[in-house]
């Protein structure tokens, strides 16, 4: 069963990344929202916003991965979707392979094309005056945090992909995960919420993984936001990771 | 554990949710021979095959294929087999060469390329090799799709609806692409609700219906089955498509009659 795992998933990752290499639209369009609201918040709201930084898109940078993160998992959903819809997925599955590489293709893909939209997007932020004088430790613990996360989101994501019965059902449940860091510090500092809010601003994962990238970029001591971010990041893959697999048996047993 | 029939299959029975699909199919299928399983919409060709073809376990009964046990030797199963599926199961974004060298890699295969080549040019697509999927017209996707199952020579071979959604030309190349599987020795076991191509097709027919084989012969035998209330609740195809074939410039008649 395992004999030929490394080399299936391999081969099936190379499949799936040449869907993405092939059309750029993937990345395109899940990069175009958060350097949307870059633009947005750089340069028609952030001069109103008090962030306590010398520069927002400093501020701001960390908040716009999280959601770059998110709409990228959207995708990952959407090609597993398709898999099992044009019957792909079932042929990898009647063939001698180790049969579980046909989903960790699928989950090797989504890391390397979020990896590659989240590039994009700092590169935009570097175009609009972001800068961090972090060193390569410091931006290893921001890709470590980020890959985690991806990671989480990415086995949430297998879930609506292996369930869902439209394409728009197996994409739309990203849209909440879009719309989290906007109650977190991600836009603007959580002191000037209203207590109910602040409290569940200051208490969900968003904020404790946006305060940490933010911190390692702008080489502050990280505190114990990155134990909170690490946390929630494992927390929710286990879960996702669980869950996922649950449903992948339940499938295909 | 080895027998003379390629598949054999006994008592078989599956029920999705309320639904008691299959009620106890029995099936045996000579090595080398074309099988067909005709039935109506929803009478259940496709669950029997996707349980030989290992993606469904069934509820009661067994089934075994080339020798093999499909619950419990699903593996050996799966190095015996190949299954195409009611949709071409093709990946639009490569191109033909690369989903057959996938598939040839998948199956470990040594001279990947080699193999999708000979492939290829027996299915006529040397033309658009390198052409995106996306780009080829239902019948290049079918014989593409088929080409594709027969990577590694797999002694069975299924092949799910292979016709349904095609023109008349392209369905008279993928009979020839059948026939051709079964002269070389390799046994089909095809599901259609068409009678026609079972009758251009099949060495045996078996007729399932409300989760039963109700009938199971040569079409000699079935043809003696008289009244032909029988078949009643299977499609009748058109008798349109001689007219059509004529009139395009091919002719609807089996290659092999005089």
């Amino acid at each position: 069963m395992t004999t030929h795992f490394v080399g299936d998933t391999a081969l099936l990752t190379g499949r799936s990344l040449r869907h993405i290499t092939r059309s750029l639209d993937t990345i395109i369009t899940t990069t175009i929202m958060p350097i949307a609201f870059l633009l947005l918040f750089v340069f028609v709201l952030g001069g109103a916003i008090t962030s306590g930084s010398d520069s927002y898109i400093d501020y701001l940078l960390p908040g716009i991965l999280v959601i770059t993160v998110a709409s990228g998992v959207s995708y990952t959903a959407y090609r597993l979707f398709l898999d099992l819809q044009s019957g792909i997925f079932e042929r990898f599955h009647s063939m001698p392979i180790a049969r579980s590489s046909a989903l960790w293709a699928h989950v090797l893909t989504s890391l390397a094309a979020i990896a590659m939209s989240v590039v994009v997007v700092v590169l935009a932020a570097l175009v609009m005056g972001f800068r961090s004088g972090a060193g390569v430790l410091a931006w290893l613990g921001v890709a470590g945090i980020l890959g985690l996360f991806t990671l989480a989101l990415t086995w949430l994501a297998v879930i609506p992909g292996l369930t869902a019965t439209s394409v728009d059902g197996a994409s739309a449940f990203s849209y909440p995960l879009i719309l989290l860091p906007f109650i977190s510090s991600a836009f603007v500092p959580t002191e000037t919420m209203p207590g109910p809010v602040r409290a569940f601003a200051e208490n969900q994962p968003v904020t404790a993984i946006v305060d940490a990238i933010r911190a390692l970029l702008a080489q502050q001591p990280v505190g114990t936001d990155i134990w909170v971010a690490l946390g929630w990041c494992l927390g929710l893959l286990l879960v996702a990771y669980g869950f996922a697999m649950l449903v992948y048996r339940r499938r295909f047993a | 554990m080895r027998n003379d029939a390629a598949i054999r299959v006994r008592g078989l029975e599956k029920s999705f949710d309320e639904l008691h699909v299959l009620r106890g199919v029995d099936i045996d299928v000579d090595r080398g021979s074309i099988f067909a399983l005709l039935g109506s919409n929803g009478a259940g060709k496709t669950t029997v095959v996707r349980i030989l073809a290992t993606l469904l376990k069934a509820d009661a009964g067994t089934a075994e294929v080339h020798g093999f046990d499909v619950a419990t030797q699903a593996g050996d199963v799966r190095e015996s087999i190949s299954l195409t599926g009611q949709f071409a199961a093709v990946d639009d974004v490569l191109t033909g060469r690369e989903n057959l060298v996938l598939v040839a890699r998948l199956r470990h295969l040594t001279g990947a390329r080699a193999i999708a080549e000979q492939l290829l040019a027996r299915f006529q697509l040397t033309d658009a090799a390198d052409r995106k999927v996306s780009t080829y017209s239902g019948g290049m996707r079918r014989r593409l799709d088929i080409s594709m199952s027969l990577i590694g020579d797999p002694p069975v071979v299924f092949l799910d609806e292979p016709t349904t959604g095609l023109d008349p030309e392209a369905r008279l190349e993928v009979w020839q692409a059948v026939r051709d599987l079964a002269a070389g020795g390799t046994t089909v076991l095809l599901t259609t609700q068409y009678l026609d191509e079972a009758e251009q097709l099949a060495d045996r027919i078996a007729i399932l219906h409300g989760g039963r084989i109700i009938e199971n012969g040569t079409l000699a035998e079935l043809k003696r089955l008289l009244p032909p209330a029988k078949v009643e609740y299977v499609e009748k195809q058109p008798t349109l498509e001689d007219v059509f074939l004529r009139l395009v410039g091919r002719d609807a008649t089996r290659e092999d009659q005089p």
